[in-house]
């Protein structure tokens, strides 16, 4: 039985000679686990086959580039790998092999019932979801490896029914556009249009819309194995991205308001490389959640089976910030004060300056949604901001309307930022922000005192403690002649765990970065600095932010580019590893 | 090819390659580049400057006075001050495998020092443009996964450049660690 497992099984390995594999001596696991994408898929038991698959791409659908180039093996940064499929004018493809899965996707891994019934075989069944534990197949296993019949026994699953849905609007929004591009045709077209007109092309476009949205939903397959999420997509052009769950940086589940409406929600992981087609939207609410605990779980090195018993971790909530004082926080912002006196002023400038009322509208829109963001849209996006712990990260909820739930596993953060505002010193307040690698969220905690936010801090960088003020060495004095007053705010610290940068003179910001996260040392020196005897020396870290040390002595400075060189790379040694539970 | 342990990531480095570095700790062994590259860049400075001036000779001498024909030591100047700067930019540039990481420390006024760890590296790449191969030239660029690593070598032998590229994948193979 040659079924849609061989055609994977090929595309896998298709794109395993591709990319040059990165190999980390570091996990020495690493061949093993990628073991059962090797060996010849075995037919997974339930999946009834189409034969009709073409034997893949075949070798190397893309080399590594011209010939000069080389690899080091540790291709972290390799994410996702595209593995493209033959774009085989396949329609029996992906159609009737989905016999397992019923029409209502959500009820989908309900139906496990055939895993217990294999358990016999020691098919652990390995993509269901966490929350149906209904019953497990029999043999223990405990490495997460050992069962390669199961890595390519993959059982694929839909996203939710709803999903069509979010494309419904895209026929709508053509036709605006087409009317807002040229305004005197769309009034012409509409005098001339009639009832029957009317009627002709909504029988028409619904339909229409109606069939797009049921093939991109119906040729939409997603799958978890041992090692990789699967997402399996497109009717024409077909993509297939295999995405490594030892590389997931961090897990986000967001419920935009219509989908909490709905009881819906998008997935979303952020594995370097990955952008917003390799988001899962959309699941149920439940489904998401389940899976989000099970990736979580693998991720983390439990067996396959063990995953989805695991269920989601317990978590310990640390601290919740209150909406009065995340609304007082925001109004001891200066930026939010900036954008609303900008709005209000500037177009009252412009039209005594003026009088033409476009201009005015022109620069006045713009100016009012800048101001309505950073105070109202700040205020509802982080309301309710609510930051717990659990074994398999940390987890961040937060939203009044679109509610977001992101998950941070632990050692995945490159640099952190304490953020103190003027006005917020005499509260002791700081704004916690992160930067993780192929992550856009940024932000730990809205608002917090300094002390919680500290200990917050230190269980996103294990071991390190926030320095002081008093710790921070500030620049030689001469530096004052460099950058006048402003040197003040600048600082430096260096502990075993972490390089700490502070800067700023109002709004003060200390930049943590942890040595085994720093990716190369820079020092630089303009003429001007380099007369005063002063240097800079800058640290750049894999979420491509650098983070510098501004006015240091040159000596000084010297110094730090090799000691820090020297703790960048030995500070990896004691790094977690990939997977941080196995 | 031999991939070492995370165990010797050690002071000691393994002489893989003809040119064994000084251990670390110690003070680098730097290395400058050949003087193909200086010879490249000021052969294109003569070109361009030397057709801008006799531009500037000419022409204005032809349509205005033959005085205009002093506009020529405009860029006569330039040429002999881009000789000069050329010059001293070539000097500064020099790079130092250690044991560990590559230093690369160039620039005059606007001095700049990096050191990437071998562990780190992505990527190594060795580029030649149709100009460079003329002059028997490749340069070699380290990518991190931080994008503001800049970490380029221009101007170097192909076969020097080739043995860097090998040696620095190797060693990163044996030290590697990721993000």
């Amino acid at each position: 039985m040659t079924g849609p497992g061989a055609g994977e099984g090929t595309t896998g390995r298709a794109a395993d000679a591709g990319r040059s594999v990165p190999r980390s001596p570091a996990a020495p696991g690493d061949a093993a686990r990628e073991k059962p994408n090797h060996t010849p898929p075995e037919p997974p038991a339930p999946t009834p086959a189409p034969a009709t698959h073409p034997t893949g791409p075949g070798p190397a659908t893309h080399s590594t580039g011209p010939e000069p180039t080389t690899v080091p093996p540790d291709g972290d940064t390799t994410g996702p790998q595209p593995a493209t499929a033959p774009p085989d004018g396949n329609t029996t493809g992906a159609g009737p092999d989905q016999a397992p899965v019923p029409g209502d996707g959500a009820k989908g891994p309900t139906d496990g019932a055939k895993g217990p019934t294999g358990g016999g075989t020691g098919h652990p069944s390995p993509a269901r979801p966490a929350g149906t534990s209904s019953g497990t197949p029999g043999t223990p296993q405990h490495e997460p490896d050992a069962s390669p019949a199961s890595a390519d026994g993959v059982v694929e699953r839909r996203l939710h029914p709803v999903t069509p849905l979010r494309r419904a609007w895209a026929p709508v929004a053509v036709l605006v556009g087409w009317a807002v591009h040229d305004p005197d045709q769309a009034q012409r077209q509409l005098t001339r249009l009639t009832t029957t007109h009317l009627l002709i092309g909504l029988a028409v476009l619904i339909p229409a819309a109606a069939l797009y949205g049921f093939l991109t939903w119906w040729f939409t397959h997603y799958a978890v194995t041992g090692t990789e999420l699967r997402i399996r997509t497109g009717l024409l052009f077909r993509r297939t991205a295999h995405i490594r769950l030892e590389r997931i940086q961090a897990i986000d589940v967001t419920q935009p308001l219509l989908a909490r409406v709905a009881g819906v929600a998008k997935l979303k992981l952020d594995v370097i490389g990955t952008g917003k087609k390799d988001e899962l939207a959309f699941l149920g609410a439940d489904e998401a959640r389940a899976l989000r605990a099970e990736l979580l779980a693998r991720a983390a090195g439990f067996a396959p089976e063990t995953a989805h018993e695991v269920g989601e971790a317990p978590a310990r909530q640390l601290l919740r910030v209150p909406p009065g004082v995340l609304a007082v926080s925001l109004l001891l912002t200066g930026a939010t004060w900036g954008t609303l006196l900008a709005a209000a002023v500037v177009p009252t400038l412009l039209w005594l300056a003026t009088h033409n009322l476009w201009t005015v509208l022109a620069t006045a829109l713009p100016l009012v949604g800048a101001a309505g963001a950073s105070s109202a849209g700040r205020f509802v996006g982080e309301y309710d901001w609510t930051v717990a712990e659990s074994p398999d990260g940390l987890r961040i909820d937060h939203g009044l309307l679109d509610r977001a739930h992101e998950t941070v596993p632990p050692g995945r953060v490159q640099t952190v930022r304490l953020v103190q505002p003027l006005l917020w010193r005499r509260r002791r307040w700081v704004r916690v922000e992160l930067d993780v690698a192929g992550s856009s969220n940024s932000v730990l905690l809205p608002v917090a005192p300094r002390e919680i936010a500290e200990s917050v801090v230190a269980r996103v960088l294990p071991g390190v403690t926030v320095p002081t003020a008093a710790e921070l060495s500030r620049p030689p004095r001469r530096a004052a002649r460099c950058r006048p007053l402003w040197w003040r705010g600048h600082g430096l610290a260096v502990t075993d765990a972490v390089f700490a940068s502070r800067h700023g003179l109002l709004r003060r910001s200390l930049a943590l970065v942890p040595h085994a996260k720093v990716q190369s040392v820079r020092l630089t020196q303009g003429p001007w600095r380099r007369a005063l005897r002063l240097a800079d020396v800058h640290v750049d870290t894999g979420a491509n932010k650098t983070v510098a040390a501004r006015l240091r002595d040159a000596h000084e400075a010297a110094e730090l580019l090799r000691s820090q060189a020297e703790r960048s790379r030995t500070g990896r040694r004691d790094a977690p590893p990939d997977r941080w539970m196995a | 090819m031999e991939t070492g342990s995370p165990d010797d990531t050690g002071t000691t480095g393994i002489p893989l390659a003809p040119h064994p570095a000084g251990p670390a700790g110690e003070e680098p062994v730097w290395t400058g580049l050949p003087p193909g590259l200086l010879r490249m860049r000021r052969l294109l400075l003569v070109v361009w400057l030397g057709l801008l001036t006799l531009a500037a000779g000419v022409l204005p001498a032809l349509f205005l006075a033959p005085g205009w024909a002093a506009l020529a030591l405009l860029p006569l100047a330039l040429l002999a001050w881009g000789w000069v700067m050329l010059g001293r930019n070539w000097r500064s540039w020099r790079y130092a495998e250690r044991a560990d990481d590559l230093l690369i420390s160039r620039g005059v006024l606007w001095r700049e020092e990096t050191v990437v760890p071998y562990g780190r590296m992505q990527l190594v790449e060795v580029t030649s443009g149709p100009v460079e191969r003329h002059f028997g030239l490749a340069s070699v660029q380290l990518h991190t996964a931080a994008a503001a690593t800049d970490a380029t070598i221009p101007g170097l032998d192909p076969a020097e450049a080739e043995r860097l590229r090998d040696r620095l994948t190797e060693l990163g193979e044996a030290r590697s660690a990721g993000l």
